[in-house]
C-alpha cells in the first residue's frame, strides 16, 4: 500500500482529494488529508460581508461535506515535513509517511509583519477583509460609520486575489452612495504597485474607473509602519497618508511549517515548476494553489485550472512517465465594480487580458474587460458553482488551458453542461 | 528571460529590452550600462551600497533564475529596508533589478 498525503483541505486540497479519490486504485493507494480547520471558508465571499450582501452562513460550511464518500480528515496543525525521510510530523504527534506529498496549505494574512498594524486600532479603526473575523468586524463598523477618510491598502505583493482590494474600493463607493453619505467619504487607494491593476492591460482599459468614481490613487507606496496615535500610514520613503478608517490587505505568507521544513522562499511559498507543478527541490512533492511560488494569481480559479494539470501529472508520476501536462497560468476573475455590475478578465502566464466574450465566443454570456450586469450575476452565481461543482472536482464549463481562439470552447458536452448549469443557477438566483 | 519588445541605444550599443524596459540579454549588461540605467531611474551615481544590492540580485538570479523580491532583499542582502528605499526610491526590487540587467521581479501578478 502506498501513501499519498495532501496537506491542506482548502479549495486546492479538497479538489485534489476528490479528483484523485476517483482515479487512484484504492487497493494500492491510501489518500490522507490534513488540515487544522473543521470548516471550509468560501473566501471570495468575504468581500461582500462588510457591505451586508453576505453573512457568515453564506461563506462557511463543514469541510466534511465536500470530501468523497466517508473520507476522513486528520485535524491538526502541521509541525514539519522531513523531505529526506518522506515524513510529515503533525502537532498532534502523528507521523505520516508519504510516497507522494501534495502541498496545498495556501497563504495567510500576516498583520504582525507590519509595525503598528495589529495594535490598538486593530478592529477599531483598522480592518482586514481577508479573514472572516475581519470582514464581520468591518460590517459592524460600517453600520455606524458616518464618513471620513477611508483608505484601502495593499501592504506588499504578492497577495491572494489581487483584484479584491480594488473591488472593495468600488463597492465602498457604491455602498456609501446608496447610504447617501458618499460626499462625506474620501476614498484613497494605496498600493505598492505603479498602477491600480496588477495587469497593465487592465489599468489601460479600466483605470479611468477610479477617476469616474472619485477614488484617489496613491501608487508606489510601501508601508513602513502605521502611526496609531496620529492615524497615519507612513512609507519607507517618509510619505504620510491620513486615515480615519483603514481597510488593509496585510502581507500574505505561506504556512509556518513550510519555513520550518526548509521548503519555502522568503515568504514561505514553495518554489515550484510553473508548468508541471512539481516542487523544484523534491520530485515526489507537488504544490498547488496559493502555497506555490508560481507567477500566477493566487486565486481559486487558478487552483481549479491547475488541479486538472496536477491530476494528470500525478498519474504520470505514479506510472513513471514524463510529466507531460503543462499549466499555462490560466486565471479568470470577476471584478465587482459596484451598483450590481462587474468586469471579467481572463489571462495566463503569457497573454494579458483581452476583450471578447466568455466562455462562449460571441455568445458570452459574460463580457471580457467590460463592465456589465451579467458579469455581476456571474460572480454571485459562482458561489453556487463553487459549493456544488468546483470543490467536488466536477467538471466546469471552462477548460484548464486558456483559449486564445476567440475564447471558443468547442467541446459540445461542456457547452451543454454550461447551458444546463446556467439555467439551474438562474432558477436558484431568481432574486438577484 | 522575457521577450524583446523594443530596442534601445545605450552608450552606442543597440540593446533589446522587454515590455517593462528591462534588458533581455544578460550578456548585454556591464557596469557602464548599469550606470546609464541608474541615471534613467533618477540615480546620478551608483555607490558601494547600490553595488552591494545589485551584486546580490545578480548572484541570486544566477542561482535561481528569479529576480529578488523586496522581502528577499530586506532579509538577505545585508542592506536594511529603510536604506533600500533611500538607495532606490519607491521600488527598490524593481529598480535594482532593472539596473542589474535582470527582468522585473515576479510577485506583481
Amino acid at each position: 500500500m502506498k501513501d499519498l498525503v495532501i496537506l491542506g483541505a482548502g479549495t486546492a486540497g479538497t479538489m485534489m482529494l476528490n479528483k484523485l479519490y476517483k482515479l487512484l486504485d484504492k487497493n494500492e493507494w491510501k489518500i490522507t488529508i490534513v488540515d487544522n480547520e473543521k470548516n471550509h471558508y468560501y473566501q471570495p465571499g468575504f468581500l461582500f460581508i462588510p457591505f451586508g450582501v453576505y453573512t457568515k452562513k453564506d461563506v462557511v460550511k463543514p469541510k466534511k461535506q465536500f470530501f468523497p464518500g466517508e473520507h476522513e480528515m486528520i485535524e491538526s496543525e502541521i509541525f514539519k515535513v522531513l523531505p529526506e525521510f518522506n515524513k510529515v510530523h503533525l502537532n498532534n504527534g502523528i507521523i505520516l509517511d508519504y510516497d507522494i506529498l501534495i502541498i496545498a496549505t495556501g497563504s495567510r494574512t500576516a498583520p504582525e509583519e507590519t509595525e503598528g498594524l495589529k495594535d490598538k486600532l486593530w478592529y477599531k479603526d483598522i480592518f482586514d477583509f481577508y479573514t472572516l473575523e475581519g470582514a464581520l468586524a468591518l460590517a459592524e463598523k460600517f453600520k455606524k460609520w458616518n464618513g471620513g477618510k477611508l483608505v484601502v491598502n495593499i501592504t506588499e505583493m504578492p497577495i491572494k486575489c489581487p483584484v479584491a482590494p480594488l473591488e472593495f474600493a468600488f463597492l465602498a463607493d457604491a455602498f456609501f452612495e446608496d447610504k447617501r453619505i458618499r460626499e462625506k467619504v474620501q476614498i484613497t487607494y494605496v498600493t505598492p504597485l505603479a498602477e491600480a491593476f496588477t495587469k497593465h492591460k487592465c489599468s489601460e482599459v479600466l483605470g479611468h474607473f477610479l477617476d469616474d468614481k472619485g477614488i484617489e490613487l496613491e501608487a508606489e507606496f510601501n508601508i513602513a509602519r502605521i502611526d496609531n496615535e496620529n492615524k497615519k500610514l507612513i512609507s519607507w520613503d517618509e510619505r504620510e497618508i491620513d486615515f480615519d478608517l483603514l481597510v488593509t490587505v496585510p502581507v500574505n505568507k505561506g504556512a509556518d511549517y513550510i519555513e520550518a521544513s526548509g521548503l519555502g522562499d522568503e515568504l514561505n511559498f514553495v518554489p515550484t515548476d510553473k508548468h508541471t507543478l512539481q516542487s523544484l527541490q523534491h520530485k515526489n512533492i507537488f504544490v498547488i494553489g496559493d502555497a506555490s511560488n508560481i507567477p500566477a494569481s493566487k486565486a481559486g480559479s487558478v487552483a481549479h485550472f491547475a488541479s486538472e494539470i496536477l491530476t494528470e501529472n500525478i498519474l504520470s508520476y505514479i506510472n513513471a512517465m514524463p510529466l507531460a501536462a503543462k499549466f499555462d497560468g490560466h486565471a479568470n476573475c470577476f471584478i465587482e465594480s459596484g451598483h450590481g455590475r462587474a468586469f471579467l478578465i481572463d489571462f495566463n502566464y503569457d497573454v494579458e487580458p483581452l476583450p471578447g466574450k466568455f466562455p462562449l465566443a460571441h455568445l458570452g454570456p459574460f463580457s471580457l474587460l467590460k463592465e456589465s450586469r451579467t458579469n455581476h450575476i456571474g460572480k454571485l452565481m459562482f458561489k453556487w458553482t463553487y459549493w456544488n461543482l468546483l470543490l467536488k472536482g466536477k467538471e466546469l464549463p471552462v477548460g484548464s488551458a486558456m483559449s486564445l481562439d476567440g475564447k471558443i470552447l468547442d467541446n459540445q458536452q461542456i457547452k451543454e453542461q454550461f447551458i444546463t448549469d446556467t439555467q439551474q443557477i438562474q432558477k436558484l438566483s431568481g432574486g438577484i | 528571460m522575457s521577450n524583446a519588445a523594443a530596442e534601445k541605444i545605450i552608450l552606442g550599443k543597440t540593446l533589446a529590452i522587454d515590455a517593462d524596459g528591462n534588458l533581455v540579454n544578460m550578456a548585454d549588461w556591464n557596469e557602464e550600462i548599469a550606470g546609464e540605467l541608474a541615471k534613467e531611474e533618477g540615480i546620478a551615481e551608483l555607490n558601494g551600497q547600490h553595488w552591494q544590492v545589485i551584486n546580490f540580485m545578480r548572484k541570486v538570479y544566477s542561482e535561481t533564475g528569479d529576480s529578488s523580491s523586496i522581502r528577499k532583499l530586506t532579509k538577505e542582502s545585508g542592506v536594511d529596508t529603510k536604506t533600500l528605499y533611500a538607495l532606490f526610491p519607491k521600488g527598490p526590487a524593481k529598480k535594482a533589478a532593472r539596473i542589474a540587467g535582470l527582468p522585473k521581479p515576479k510577485g506583481c501578478i
